[in-house]
């Protein structure tokens, strides 16, 4: 497997767009930090890009590659490989070099300019959402033989988490406003990565206190220890059931 | 005003300091209440350093008391420290420390009582439950006091500089720290706070209630539990005061409930949750003020009217405006806005295109608070632009019709 993660990894590295990526993210967040002299409001420009862009690139970039080296995988198949081992082992090698480009990226500049907590959770977020959205992506390719059909789910759910999730809470709000909504909130929060990370940077960056009700609640919530438990314990279920239900689709899988 | 009155209290001063006057001296371990006995009306009592414990002390005839090096009166926390009664006194330079606590009797350091024309001066106030108590007191002043106490919440501690039925008192270049309120004002009239510090007190810096015509300026409120607090008045000014970092889930820059006729004018309020909210407030004038980096600018609610907001600086704030209603009786106009987007073809400074302040996030959030949860979402980023172009849920007379190109110089 090791084998696998490296070869992949080497190739990813080489790819044209990871280095795009890398180098989009870096001019970014170098930019915002250089624009704005309140540090605090860079990190929140910066969370509003990372949240639309890292998801984004790390959807398409996955399912594409994945699609692009379905020759690769083919090939390896046939060698005395166990599969899921095969998978395991470029999903790794993709989200090694996603997050390197990640690191380089953000973490760089945040580490230079901003070396507080809130940067170092604003890279723990975007980290996060990266791998989540490999899963995601991961699942997609799998699923689907069709290059284009593949890409477009991954997209799709990418659109989905972005934007139609929280239209949806918005219309579930006013559908039922009469009722008390506020814990509900929360567990609505828990059904969507991105908000989760959104949610958790803003209560970091004491913008929670003009939140009123609802961001007490919300502090209430996530402050104490069960709560940040239960929020790691979630974005870790994102992360590792797309691509366990993935891997178990791929062993099956008749390529 | 203050002028007139400074020169009132000193003329006054003036009045009490010639020939006849004796000088009594008071030295560690005698008593400053006998002195105020033996003395007579006009005299100077001085008040050598050291230590007193005298059980309370009343002031109750006309007499300077003076504190050489601020000799400390220590209340024991059992006692009120200083009582005066009597109109014409001056009580400067001295510490007064540890004033008693009760929950029935507001004890204070300093209590001025049915007296007229008492200057509290140069005084250091620590640890007490009440400040400086004025109660029927008139033209008086406070001045160039530092206040300061650690009360840990609002039932312990008492408030900095209270005043309660008063009229025509200055309040000068004070600093006050660590109490409930800092100037806390009830039924006061005529009234000037000018040049003082308020900074973390528990609840209020600075708390109005029912008084009227007073002129508050060039003071801080900082980093209070609740911001400033000006309720059920009328005819008051504010201009150039500081209103900073009041910031927490019922923090307000300062909280207008109720108030009309008043004229708020170059202030800045920078870093606060909400600048400015406004309720049931009519025939207010908000001119040339600054609103920087506050959560939101103005909340204003439906129950405003008449109010006028002209001139100002909107600078960096989440929110510029928010409303609770759609009807909308009160103007803005000629303000700076930095979210404005608008041209300016014939470069005269003014925007063509009306702006229009509130955000149909603001307008959500204010309907269904639970809304906050999508707060900086990308869904909400694209709704908020749609709106922009075709408004059609934000009230459509709340807008700017001549927004300034550039800041104003403030």
């Amino acid at each position: 497997m090791k084998k696998i993660i490296k070869y992949s990894l080497l190739d990813i590295l080489r790819n044209r767009v990871i280095l795009a990526y890398t180098a989009l993210l870096a001019v970014v967040s170098i930019s915002l930090f250089m624009m704005e002299d309140n540090p605090v409001k860079a990190v929140m420009s910066l969370l509003n890009i990372s949240l639309l862009i890292v998801p984004l690139v790390s959807s398409i970039f996955c399912t594409i590659y994945l699609y692009n080296s379905a020759e690769f995988i083919e090939l390896l198949v046939a060698q005395p490989i166990r599969r899921s081992r095969l998978l395991w082992g470029v999903y790794l090698g993709m989200i090694t070099a996603l997050l390197i480009a990640l690191s380089l990226g953000i973490g760089l500049p945040l580490l230079l300019l901003q070396p507080t907590l809130s940067g170092l959770s604003l890279f723990l977020t975007s980290a996060a959402l990266t791998i989540v959205f490999s899963s995601l992506a991961t699942l997609s390719a799998v699923l689907t033989r069709d290059k284009a059909k593949g890409i477009g789910v991954s997209l799709l759910l990418w659109f989905y988490f972005t934007f139609i999730y929280d239209g949806i809470v918005l219309l579930v709000l006013f559908q039922m406003a009469d009722y008390p909504l506020e814990t509900t909130m929360i567990g609505m929060s828990m059904l969507n990565p991105i908000d989760l990370g959104r949610i958790g940077m803003l209560l970091q960056l004491d913008i929670s206190a003009m939140m009123g009700l609802t961001g007490a609640l919300f502090q209430d919530f996530f402050g104490n220890g069960f709560g940040a438990g239960l929020v790691i314990l979630v974005m870790l279920g994102w992360m590792t059931f797309p691509i366990l239900f993935a891997i178990r689709r791929f062993n099956n899988k008749d390529l | 005003m203050i002028r007139q009155l400074l020169f009132v209290i000193g003329t006054q001063l003036a009045t009490l300091l010639p020939v006849q006057a004796a000088e009594h001296l008071v030295k560690p371990g005698e008593s400053i209440q006998a002195a105020i006995n033996k003395a007579s009306k006009g005299d100077l009592i001085k008040v050598m350093p050291g230590t007193y414990r005298e059980k309370g002390i009343i002031i109750n005839k006309q007499l300077v008391l003076r504190g050489i090096d601020y000799p400390v009166l220590d209340g024991e926390k059992k006692y009120e420290v200083l009582t005066i009664t009597a109109d014409h006194v001056v009580v400067e330079g001295f510490e007064i420390i540890r004033s008693g606590y009760s929950s029935m009797d507001e004890l204070a350091a300093v209590r001025i009582k049915q007296a007229s024309y008492v200057g509290i001066r140069n005084n250091r106030l620590r640890e007490n439950f009440f400040g400086i108590y004025c109660q029927h007191a008139s033209y008086s002043l406070i001045a160039n006091n530092d206040i300061k106490s650690t009360g840990g919440s609002e039932l312990d501690a008492g408030n900095g500089i209270h005043a309660w039925k008063s009229d025509h008192l200055v309040i000068d270049g004070n600093f006050i720290n660590g109490h409930r309120d800092g100037i806390y004002f009830e039924f006061v009239t005529e009234s000037t706070i000018t040049n003082n510090k308020s900074h973390r007190n528990i609840r209020y810096g600075l708390h109005f209630m029912f008084s009227h015509q007073d002129i508050y300026t060039n003071n801080t409120f900082s980093e209070n539990g609740a911001g400033v607090a000006v309720m059920y008045s009328r005819q008051v000014t504010m201009i150039r005061n500081h209103f900073l970092d009041n910031w927490g889930s019922a923090a307000y820059g300062i909280l207008l409930k109720d108030i009309s006729d008043s004229y708020a004018a170059y202030n800045e309020f920078s870093r606060n949750t909400a600048a400015i909210y406004m309720e049931g407030s009519s025939r207010l004038t908000i001119f040339a003020n600054r609103f920087l980096q506050n959560g939101y600018g103005i909340r204003i609610q439906a129950s405003c009217d008449n109010n006028v907001i002209r001139k100002n600086n909107f600078i960096a704030n989440s929110f510029d405006i928010a409303t609770n209603g759609s009807l909308v009786l009160n103007s803005f106009n000629e303000n700076y806005w930095d979210k404005y987007e608008g041209f300016d073809l014939n470069r005269d400074g003014i925007g063509d295109v009306p702006y229009r302040p509130l955000s149909l996030f603001a307008l959500i959030v204010e309907r269904n608070n639970s809304a906050m949860m999508l707060f900086r979402s990308p869904m909400v980023g694209l709704l908020e632009k749609a709106e922009k172009i075709m408004p059609g849920i934000t009230p459509e007379k709340l807008k700017d019709d001549q927004p300034s190109m550039k800041p104003f110089p403030l």
